[in-house]
């Protein structure tokens, strides 16, 4: 079945008409070519496809793109305005968060969705809130210490151990 | 010793003054582009008329295929072509081996006959206009097949196993003295049975091929550790020209292993394109992955080992049970750290292989090393508590400064002072030696080591590197970046000799119309391709300074070529300083858009006569809870003798990697096939587990970085596979260190611990 449907995608507004049963990450790769968002596992399993709607981080594979009528998304062509880079993907490059880079994007969108929910700025939490999002590399000390560069920098982070009140 | 590489005198003194851009701990190169979502991997080309390609794929482990249905799936609007065997394209046979470099990962052709050797395995392709309807089609289609008794277990199989008889060259089994003789004569006799299951790679990149016909010439944009092995294997069994081939894989979203040799969906997506012309995209599901692109597979492993009272080696025999396919002999040489790392008189290492109906197994990071490490150092860790001695001094005891496989002296090593820096960084010290004394709030705590080691590798391999007229450089070559920092590291070599900072210069790689490199495996990179970097700066430079010197114009005119040398991107007369040209003017002047240098450098003759090994020592630390046996890695370490480090910050972040799927092998990874269909249960990344960040300890890693001249020019190793060989074993360790628990079969979760807490 077709049908049609208004997404603001990176601030710009887009009227599509789709197959029923096309996901969010397909449209925006497929259709879009927003290639940027990548595909993992297609079944919510691996936090590859991460974006942000309306603001918080969800799996674009599990969301059928019809059901996000009217929403706003944020992909990682979009996190940052043309001339600079946004402090997360500062901080990922300084302290070489990635290496094959495919998880890259999902991770780098993820931490920005879990920047603004109610996680315990602290080591733990930080591992805890970022641990939907696999990375097969191996660059998890570094995506740590790169979040965290970028709380502290919002002066955002906790003191170890001590609780969100 | 002298190093015997093709490079005049002159330019070694220049590289001497040169500014150490080599190890320097610069940003990744293609950190922005990967950042930003302008890193475009295989299934990235948005391309017109673009067609959706969707295996279709055996429900049977056996047996033949009677027919396809596919009548309802033709039906629907937009779909294109079902690709069967009844009208796939005549495959042509191919060398299929290493040193041709056509080596296949499976060695059968695709839709060529309609036997059947394991669930999963393709029997068709739907292609359609878009990804939902080849999606729809390949589902409508019925598979049906005639299916016959199915290989599924190994021990049933045990009976109709092999017993290989080289692995590589080598001839098996490798016998050093007389094993049973002294091993009856020996004082302490320990024997235990280790165990791995089968495992897979998972890189987050999905297999993907999007191909593309331009008339007789084939573009494939194709996730693979090895564009020219693709492009001659592709060329081949389509029997075109290899030159009409070109593979382009700009980026890979990790490999492993699993994306060293063309797979057969890669031949399906050629042949789908070939037959619409139009452009085709495959990207494999997790579940096709799981079937059909490699895995590690399982180990039974048979280890005795005989030791004096003090602690010395004096017999050891490693036998291992593996699995193949009934299409490929691969083997997973577990033995292979047995025979190499420790001196040992006598010495049996053989193997058996169970043929499956399972996908075909291949290389994943560190094959056999891992495996067999994981039995060999659990192993020794059991023989130090015997005799009462600390590991590490069990394992300097029966250190040699000859290797004891070649009997030939390191070319370069420094193991002890792996083992040293190591125990000092982790606070081996601070262990008390008894397992099950160490408490941390309400946590049984323990410490364990084992050592790292990977043999050094070295392959033939190319480069170019180009000086362009507006000061910048290029460096190309046909290898690849899986993430390993190649794009960084070789324009950090071409910086060191061309005297201009790295960042005026670009690394083009991961196309096969480059000059020719080997296949990114056996950690051999840095050390193929590397000295063929250096080697082509050098040819460039060179080439300018002829230039300069038969140009009236410029300053260097008729000067001894022999005493000009490069410098902050100009040329410098040595007797005369003052007198420099730039590069840039150079080229201008001489109205050259560039100039440029190529090397096709062969590994030389200046290692025969030594053994070139990495080696690594590493520790880690766990947390038991002592009535849940819920496993903690706390803590590792791990310090490596790599040779010379490239650039301390990606060598640093590929260790840590190396070592963070190190834990995965120990707590968390097993695939899982169903018993009667054979088909992989754990086939998506909820069933298959892979460590999270919350599994994720303090890593660090470090390297005793001393250059290894007599390897190569470059003096480097490669260090992509070492960092996960030792820490299963290290784990395993920690674990009975901390509970009084032996576990030898991985991975080590808690209920195998629950039932002794």
């Amino acid at each position: 079945m077709e049908l049609t449907v208004t997404l603001e995608i990176n601030e710009k507004k887009h009227v599509l008409t789709l197959d029923s049963r096309t996901t969010l990450l397909d449209l925006l790769r497929e259709e879009l070519h927003l290639t940027g968002t990548k595909k993992g596992c297609d079944h919510g399993q691996c936090g590859t496809c991460t974006i942000l709607l309306d603001g918080k981080r969800v799996n674009s594979c599990l969301i059928l793109a019809a059901s996000a009528d009217q929403k706003s998304i944020t992909t990682i062509e979009g996190l940052s305005s043309s001339n600079s880079l946004h402090p997360l993907q500062k901080a990922f490059i300084s302290h070489d968060a990635l290496q094959c880079g495919y998880c890259t994007p999902g991770q780098i969108l993820s931490a920005a969705g879990f920047l603004n929910e109610p996680w315990e700025r602290t080591t733990e939490g930080i591992k805890e809130g970022m641990s939907g999002n696999l990375c097969r590399c191996g660059a998890y000390p570094n995506i740590l210490t790169a979040v965290q560069e970028v709380l502290e920098n919002q002066k955002l982070l906790n003191p170890q151990k001590a609780s969100h009140s | 010793m002298t190093l015997k590489i093709n490079e005049p005198k002159a330019k070694e003194s220049t590289m001497a003054k040169a500014v150490q851009w080599i190890g320097a701990p610069l940003d990744r190169a293609d950190g922005e582009l990967k950042t930003t979502g302008k890193a475009r991997y295989a299934a990235d080309f948005p391309l017109e008329r673009m067609v959706y390609g969707v295996p279709i794929v055996s429900p049977a482990a056996s047996g033949s295929l009677i027919k396809l249905e596919v009548e309802a799936a033709e039906k629907l609007p937009g779909v294109l072509f079902i690709l069967t065997h009844e009208n796939a394209k005549k495959i042509f046979p191919i060398q299929n081996d290493f040193g041709t470099a056509t080596k296949l990962a499976e060695g059968r052709f695709p839709l060529q006959d309609k036997k059947i050797y394991y669930a999963g395995q393709y029997v068709g392709l739907a292609a359609a206009e878009t990804l939902e309807i080849a999606q729809e089609a390949a589902r409508l289609i019925k598979v049906i097949c005639k299916e016959e008794r199915s290989a599924l277990d190994s021990e049933e199989e045990l009976p109709y196993s092999y017993f290989p008889d080289n692995n590589w060259g080598t001839p098996l089994p490798v016998i050093r003295g007389n094993f049973e003789k002294a091993f009856s004569n020996t004082e302490v006799q320990l024997k235990a049975v280790y165990t791995t299951p089968v495992e897979h790679h998972n890189p987050m990149e999905p297999h993907a091929c999007t191909a593309v016909w331009d008339g007789d010439n084939l573009i494939l944009y194709e996730s693979t550790q090895w564009v020219v092995g693709a492009r001659n294997v592709v060329a081949d069994a389509l029997g075109l020209p290899r030159e009409k081939v070109r593979i382009i894989s700009h980026f890979v979203g990790g490999g492993f292993g699993c994306k060293g040799f063309v797979w057969p969906h890669t031949l399906l997506a050629a042949m789908t394109a070939m037959h619409l012309k139009r452009p085709v995209k495959v990207v494999l599901s997790r579940s096709q992955m799981a079937a059909g692109v490699g895995h590690r597979p399982a180990t039974h492993q048979e280890l005795s080992i005989g030791s004096s009272k003090q602690g010395k080696l004096t017999a050891i025999k490693h036998h291992t049970i593996t699995q193949t396919s009934f299409l490929d002999d691969f083997l997973e040489a577990a033995g292979g750290p047995t025979q190499s790392i420790y001196s040992c008189p006598n010495l049996l290492v053989s193997y058996q292989v169970v043929r499956l109906n399972h996908g075909t197994p291949t290389f994943m990071r560190a094959p056999g090393e891992c495996t067999g490490l994981f039995a060999l150092e659990s192993l020794l860790d059991e023989l130090s508590y015997t005799l009462n001695l600390d590991p590490i001094e069990l394992r300097l005891n029966n250190l040699s400064d000859k290797s004891p496989e070649e009997e030939l002296p390191w070319s370069n090593s420094h193991i002890k002072e792996c083992y040293e820096l190591g125990s000092k960084i982790f606070g081996w010290k601070e262990r008390n030696p008894k397992p099950k004394t160490m408490k941390r709030k309400g946590f049984l705590v323990g410490l364990g080591m084992a050592t790292a080691m990977f043999p050094g590798v070295r392959s033939p391999g190319a480069a170019k590197v180009k000086i362009l007229s507006d000061g910048t450089a290029e460096v190309l070559s046909a290898t690849q970046d899986l993430g390993t920092g190649t794009y960084t590291t070789m324009k950090q070599i071409a910086a060191e000799v061309l005297r201009i900072s790295p960042h005026r210069i670009v690394s083009k790689l991961g196309d096969s119309s480059y000059p020719p490199a080997p296949v990114s495996g056996g950690s051999m990179t840095s050390a193929s391709v590397g000295p063929a970097v250096k080697s082509a700066a050098e040819k460039a430079i060179e080439a300018l300074i002829h230039i300069s010197i038969k140009d009236s114009s410029s300053c260097l005119y008729h000067l001894p070529l022999e005493k000009i040398h490069a410098a902050d991107g100009k040329l410098v007369y040595q007797d005369d300083p003052s007198k420099t040209e730039i590069f840039e003017e150079i080229l201008k002047r001489n109205n050259l858009s560039h100039i440029e240098g190529e090397s096709f450098v062969k590994p030389d003759n200046s290692a025969e006569g030594y053994t070139v090994q990495s080696h690594g020592a590493q520790f880690a630390e766990v947390e038991v809870h002592p009535l849940l046996g819920q496993i903690r890695v706390t803590r590792m370490v791990g310090v490596f003798d790599v040779g010379r480090i490239l650039n301390q910050k990606t060598a640093r972040s590929q260790a840590i990697g190396g070592m963070i799927m190190g834990i995965g092998m120990a707590l968390h990874e097993k695939t899982v096939y169903d018993p009667r269909t054979g088909r992989v249960v754990t086939d998506n990344l909820c069933d298959y587990l892979i460590p999270v960040m919350a599994d994720s300890p303090a890593v660090e890693a470090d390297f005793i970085d001393k250059p290894d001249p007599r390897f190569n020019s470059l003096g480097v190793r490669g260090l992509g596979e070492i960092g996960i060989t030792g820490v299963a074993a290290a784990t395993a360790n920690a674990v009975y260190h901390a509970t009084g628990i032996r576990i030898r079969d991985l991975p080590i979760t808690p209920d195998k611990l629950l039932k002794w807490l």
